[in-house]
């Protein structure tokens, strides 16, 4: 558990809301540019951030954030950038998260990563492909250094696998919205709510729904059921369609005013 | 030797299961049916008729008399997978994962190809069982693998060619992946080699250890002993883990040639055993072409079926242990062997499979007139021969 996630969740359960959470990669377009297009969102009314770790193999991202960290890496960003991002990030007072892939976290060493995010002011990790069952020294090293685990729930997970992956989790639980990639979708399906439900009924750990998200209305309709809303792909894609920086800063930070009106429940 | 893997899919530290959990239910689903299914009589049946009035099996074992006369004078065997139906050793376990997947009611498959050997067998398969069948193929091997192409689409696949990253084979497995976990509950994903996740390293290999029982008996006929030695092309590791595994607890030496490229030292290669760290890609733990970030380096060879960068878990594991021992062959070492066995025996290898005969002419010579060598010939070449004869200048192609 981290104070400092649990209490953005808090206060977001006290002003009658859901939190948003915001995902953004880092490095792109450049590791500045996306350091100040986080501060931006933040600013818009982000509650918490994911920053993404660019991989070279993103299995379970869609076109546009798949774009986004090819070009971040294609940049040479590096795990010392994305550590510099969650510093800059951390900065803001906004709880800062890593999303990372498996391999760039276990080939950097899992206490050293652990080690230097705390220190970089970062308070979890999300991690979209390792299991409980694979998580063993990665469990002993967030637990020593006061790191959330965030781990994901699908639509697909039986209740056993609720049990075994919430028992796991000492963050928010991340609630797949539907079985697929990351990537706006025009609407999304009723499997979300009684995942929801079903998570509840086995944690009282928060619970943030992801994947497709992208407009206020989605939001509107996630918080009433969810403790938090994640987008992602809505960010990066305002960012692709501005013409340039200033403009992209004034994109997201509009988004991100938008998104956070509609995690208000009525 | 020791029951691998264990039941949660280790080979000591190799393997495992590192997924999205959306996948979980669908590898749990695949593992149950895979156990259920070993055990049953008619499963097995089925199958065994299948290998034999399909794809031709038993697969003759060829004593290459002229060929090992450029190896030393050590007497050299081909396992004919060249042979099967659809041109590979791919077709053993395409068999078996389309029976499966109708026993658990599916009627889709996607499948990830390279060379296009292992698409083509599951759009053979495919149109042999009535599923529907798309596969994934990175751009690059598109271009080189033509022929291939056409087949898979002659055979009623849609081929999907993929631009992502570095537009090979690690990307048709990402392209995959993606379409599975979104259309999990019609579809099955027929993986091609032993890499991946829990049960596929496993499962897979059991499809393809009746390469190696038949040529455990038929070098036991042809010759009264047992080989000296075991040779095999390694890229994901499928045909050498068939081959392989009949002879693990023999003393015999296992040897795989791993895809060598430009050279090691060049970087420009695929030998991730050789020139690789532990890692995990694409769901398990083993041998990872990387960077100090972890960031996977992009593989390079002539040949499309071993242009990956990692390998399947048990291969890890044997190389660790010990028990296999892997050397890289570069591309052109492969493309001189490729036109011996032309030119010797009348028989036009796949590229990879060239890998394995190159190798085999350095056994030769290490081991001398006395031993004896059993050679998967993983696959014919015929879809190789406009990059053969570029190589070799043979043709304005």
């Amino acid at each position: 558990m981290n104070a400092a996630l649990d209490a953005a969740f808090a206060r977001a359960q006290d002003e009658g809301r859901a939190a948003l959470i915001g995902y953004f990669p880092a490095g792109f377009p450049t590791v500045d540019d996306s350091i100040a297009c986080i501060a931006a969102m933040v600013a818009g009314g982000v509650d918490i951030v994911e920053i993404g770790l660019p991989y070279s193999d993103p299995l379970m991202d869609g076109p546009i954030i798949q774009r986004a960290v090819e070009q971040a890496l294609a940049q040479g960003t590096r795990t010392s950038d994305v550590l510099r991002v969650v510093a800059a990030t951390a900065a803001t007072g906004a709880p800062t998260l890593v999303m990372s892939y498996w391999n760039p976290i276990e080939h950097h060493g899992v206490e050293a990563f652990a080690t230097e995010l705390a220190a970089a002011g970062g308070v979890g990790v999300i991690t979209p492909d390792l299991t409980p069952e694979e998580a063993r020294p990665w469990i002993r090293a967030t637990d020593a250094h006061g790191i959330a685990r965030v781990f994901l729930v699908a639509p697909s997970s039986t209740t056993e696998r609720l049990g075994i992956v919430t028992q796991s989790t000492t963050g928010f639980v991340y609630a797949a919205s539907l079985m697929g990639v990351t990537g706006a979708r025009t609407s999304l399906s009723t499997q979300a709510e009684s995942l929801v439900t079903r998570t509840r009924a086995v944690t009282d750990r928060p619970v943030a729904v992801g994947l497709g998200v992208s407009t206020p209305e989605q939001v509107a309709d996630i918080a009433r059921y969810a403790d938090g809303v994640i987008v992602g792909s809505a960010f990066v894609r305002a960012v692709i369609d501005a013409p340039d920086m200033p403009a992209a800063l004034v994109a997201v930070a509009d988004l991100a005013r938008n998104l956070a009106a509609g995690t208000r429940r009525a | 030797m020791e029951q691998m893997p264990d039941s949660s899919g280790h080979f000591g530290q190799f393997g495992g299961r590192f997924v999205p959990e959306a996948l979980m239910a669908a590898f749990d689903e695949l593992d149950e049916a895979y156990r259920k299914a070993k055990g049953d009589p008619a499963f097995l049946a089925e199958l065994a008729h299948l290998h034999r009035t399909y794809t031709g099996r038993p697969s003759p074992l060829t004593e290459a008399t002229r060929f090992s006369q450029h190896a030393g004078g050590a007497r050299i065997f081909l396992k004919r997978e060249d042979l099967n139906h659809t041109g590979s050793h791919k077709i053993n376990n395409v068999l078996g994962q389309a029976l499966l997947t109708k026993r658990m009611g599916k009627t889709r498959v996607i499948a990830e190809t390279g060379a296009g050997q292992h698409g083509v067998a599951t759009a053979t398969a495919a149109a042999l069982m009535g599923l529907d069948c798309v596969v994934y193929m990175g751009e690059v091997d598109t271009q080189r693998q033509a022929l291939n192409v056409a087949r898979m689409r002659l055979l009623g696949a849609e081929v999907i060619p993929v631009t992502s990253g570095s537009r090979t084979l690690k990307d048709a497995i990402n392209e995959a992946m993606r379409d599975w976990v979104t259309n999990v509950d019609t579809t099955h994903y027929l993986l091609g080699t032993v890499a991946g996740a829990h049960p596929f390293p496993e499962m897979v290999r059991d499809f393809h250890r009746i390469i190696g029982i038949e040529a455990r008996e038929q070098i036991l006929e042809a010759t009264g002993a047992l080989p000296t030695a075991v040779a095999a092309c390694v890229g994901g590791g499928s045909n050498a883990i068939g081959i392989f595994h009949a002879f693990l607890d023999d003393p015999v030496a296992l040897w795989g040639f791993e895809a060598g490229g430009e050279g090691v030292e060049t970087g420009r290669h695929s030998a991730c055993l050789t020139g690789g760290e532990p890692g995990v890609l694409h769901g398990a733990r083993s041998y990872v072409m990387q960077d100090a970030d972890g960031q996977t380096i992009e593989s390079h060879s002539i040949s499309a079926g071993l242009d990956y960068p990692s390998v399947g878990p048990e291969h890890a594991w044997l190389k660790d242990s010990g028990r296999a021992q892997y050397l890289p062959v570069n591309d052109d070492r492969a493309m001189d062997a490729f036109a011996l066995l032309c030119r010797t025996e009348g028989i036009i290898p796949a590229i990879e499979s060239a890998h394995a005969l190159a190798g085999a002419i350095h056994l030769g010579h290490e081991l001398g007139p006395d031993a004896t060598i059993v050679v998967n010939l993983s696959g014919r070449g015929d879809k190789d021969v406009v990059t053969a004869a570029r190589w070799f200048g043979l043709a304005d192609v």
